[in-house]
């Protein structure tokens, strides 16, 4: 009767119940088997073995055996410019996203509050971005950007800016354009996110506020923030940690290019692992992806919890 | 609390702005996928065809093997979702009930796997299974994306089942019903309509897949849409825009289609998988 046992209620134990707040008994082990294999042989375990390939010399159609290397592959890689370089453009690629995507969700997520007219429209809207394959995200802003036939260049000559540019083959142009299609992609999951975390701000506070004569950003400063602060920081750095690791979006709008101004750090991985089958060094790589994205999160999470504590 | 009307009007134009974000390159798509070769190299390009014809749809199905590869999809994404549901159900159940060792880690492992970049998982997953001769098979991308789906359907499915009130099944249980009794018929009718928004989502999830299904997958009458719809694009950047832009469309529709569906259970899910009591 383990089961049926909600450890959390006081005297409500089951016949034959279990320990209160105590570990699964048998049964509940039987449960969790048929998920508990998977994830250990195609995720712990490929992890592992993933972190044990970055000491090895593996590569792809080789005949002799791998052999171990120790930290070569690390070695090599700090003095690998077009790694660093990456990876930098990785980190530009991710705040780049991660900030105007958080700002515009907020901006939306408030007025989607608000009760206004067409809010279904832009609710219906939203569910374009969200569902539509990464793929075909990249292909529609090809799209848009194309030189001759894009409506953005089509536009501009309209309103008479110029000519128009080759967006996505520009040097200067080809980082912001795809970051431009990251926060249009991105946008209406974090929407979501804040809007239910709006929903949650205790309407009365609000009104009272407002009756003691606070304006618009008052209110939002000492009431909504506060309550919707958690829910802005746990997506905040989900978005950053995947804005970080994207991949198919670039892959598709710029393979990379032009001259690699757009090689974000895992299109970098990708080419070295499957293109030029170096799977120990793409291991490393991965290694140090996330072991720096890691200290940064961290960093960043522990200044913003405790600047909550402040306030 | 009054809004004044220059505040009101202000909000509309801002949320005008934003529906202009959201759907034009969606429009423009839509746009293209209709026009004739004469039209797309214009170099005055207009929102709407000014001949709209389907023969983008015709090239595009001859070009590439489209309904081959939506039959990929439909297999992966049906095997993947069902799997993950089949197999998260339990573990999910265990995870929201219990509130001992194995739930924190449970739940710990769905934060971390949000971390993981791909690229460390993808090499040794392709080391393993190429020696189970798993590559270049749609099982294979199946397994792939049943663990690449658990963590959110585990998240999601947790929520849902604390949304059942414990008492019913505690009410149950001192009517003199067995585990497996309260789990068929107190617990699973009520959690049903979570774990098909649960389904739906893993299905739209791996439909949209493309990274596992590009590594994974080697030849032409394997591989998924999306791995597919990347051939529309030459070796030099240079795309036939017209099929292209069809393809792309009709790609997207069914997963349009089941969001559109779940849209508001997902939103649900995910709040209350948030919540921890």
């Amino acid at each position: 009767m383990t089961l049926v046992t909600d450890p959390r209620g006081p005297a409500r134990r089951a016949p034959g119940g279990g320990r209160p707040g105590g570990g699964a008994g048998h049964g509940a082990w039987f449960l969790v088997l048929p998920a508990l294999i998977p994830i250990l042989v195609l995720s712990v375990g490929p992890l592992l073995y993933g972190i044990l390939l970055a000491f090895t010399d593996a590569q792809s159609g080789r005949t002799e055996p791998t052999r171990w290397i120790g930290t070569l592959n690390f070695q090599d890689l700090l003095h690998d410019t077009l790694f660093w370089e990456s990876f930098r453009i990785g980190l530009v690629w991710a705040a780049g996203v991660t900030v105007p995507q958080f700002l515009l969700a907020l901006g939306l997520a408030l007025l989607l509050n608000q009760n206004l007219r067409l809010r279904w429209l832009a609710r219906a809207l939203a569910i374009i971005p969200w569902a539509m394959p990464e793929v075909v995200v990249g292909i529609m802003w090809r799209l848009v950007y194309n030189a001759d036939a894009g409506i953005l260049n089509e536009t501009l000559r309209d309103l008479g800016l110029g000519n128009g540019h080759d967006w996505l083959s520009g040097l200067a142009t080809a980082l912001p354009a795809v970051i431009v299609v990251g926060v249009w992609a991105g946008m209406p999951q974090t929407t979501v996110a804040l809007l239910a975390g709006l929903q949650n701000t205790p309407r009365e506070l609000h009104e009272a506020a407002a009756v003691d004569g606070a304006g618009a950003w008052r209110r939002f400063r000492t009431v909504t923030w506060p309550a919707l602060r958690p829910v802005a920081l746990a997506i905040t750095a989900l978005n950053l940690i995947w804005n970080f690791n994207s991949f198919a979006l670039v892959y598709v709008l710029t393979s990379g290019g032009p001259g690699g101004r757009t090689r974000l750090p895992m299109l970098f991985a990708y080419e070295e692992a499957f293109r030029y089958g170096q799977f120990g060094y793409a291991a490393a790589m991965g290694c140090v992806m996330v072991a720096l994205i890691s200290v940064l999160l961290a960093v960043f999470l522990a200044g913003r919890l405790r600047g909550g504590d402040e306030a | 609390m009054r809004t004044s009307t220059a505040a009101r009007a202000g909000q509309y134009v801002a949320l005008l702005a934003y529906l202009v974000f959201l759907a034009f390159p969606f429009l423009w798509l839509i746009s293209t996928a209709f026009k004739p070769p004469r039209e797309l190299g214009s170099l005055h390009p207009t929102w709407i065809p000014e001949h709209p014809t389907l023969d983008n749809f015709r090239q595009a199905f001859d070009e590439q093997p489209l309904l081959h590869a939506a039959l990929n999809s439909l297999l992966a994404a049906v095997g993947a979702a069902v799997i993950a549901v089949l197999i998260a159900t339990p573990t999910a159940y265990v995870m929201a009930r219990y509130r001992g060792r194995f739930a924190k880690a449970a739940t710990g492992w769905v934060v971390v796997s949000q971390a993981f970049p791909f690229v460390l998982l993808i090499i040794p997953l392709f080391l393993v299974l190429k020696n189970l001769r798993l590559i270049n098979s749609v099982p294979g991308l199946v397994m792939v994306y049943v663990v690449w789906s658990l963590p959110f359907a585990l998240w999601m499915l947790a929520g849902y089942v604390r949304a059942v009130p414990a008492e019913l099944e505690e009410a149950a249980a001192v009517d003199g019903a067995g585990r497996l009794r309260i789990l068929v018929s107190v617990t699973a009718p009520l959690l049903a309509p979570g774990i098909v928004a649960t389904a739906l989502f893993a299905f739209v999830t791996a439909w949209n897949e493309f990274f596992f299904a590009l590594v994974l997958l080697k030849t032409p009458e394997k591989q998924t849409l999306p791995v597919i719809l990347t051939h529309f694009i030459g070796a030099e950047g240079v795309a036939d825009l017209g099929p292209l832009a069809a393809a792309a469309f009709l790609a997207t529709l069914p997963s349009l289609l089941v969001f559109a569906l779940i849209q508001r259970r997902i939103t649900g899910g995910m709040l209350a998988g948030a919540v921890k009591s």
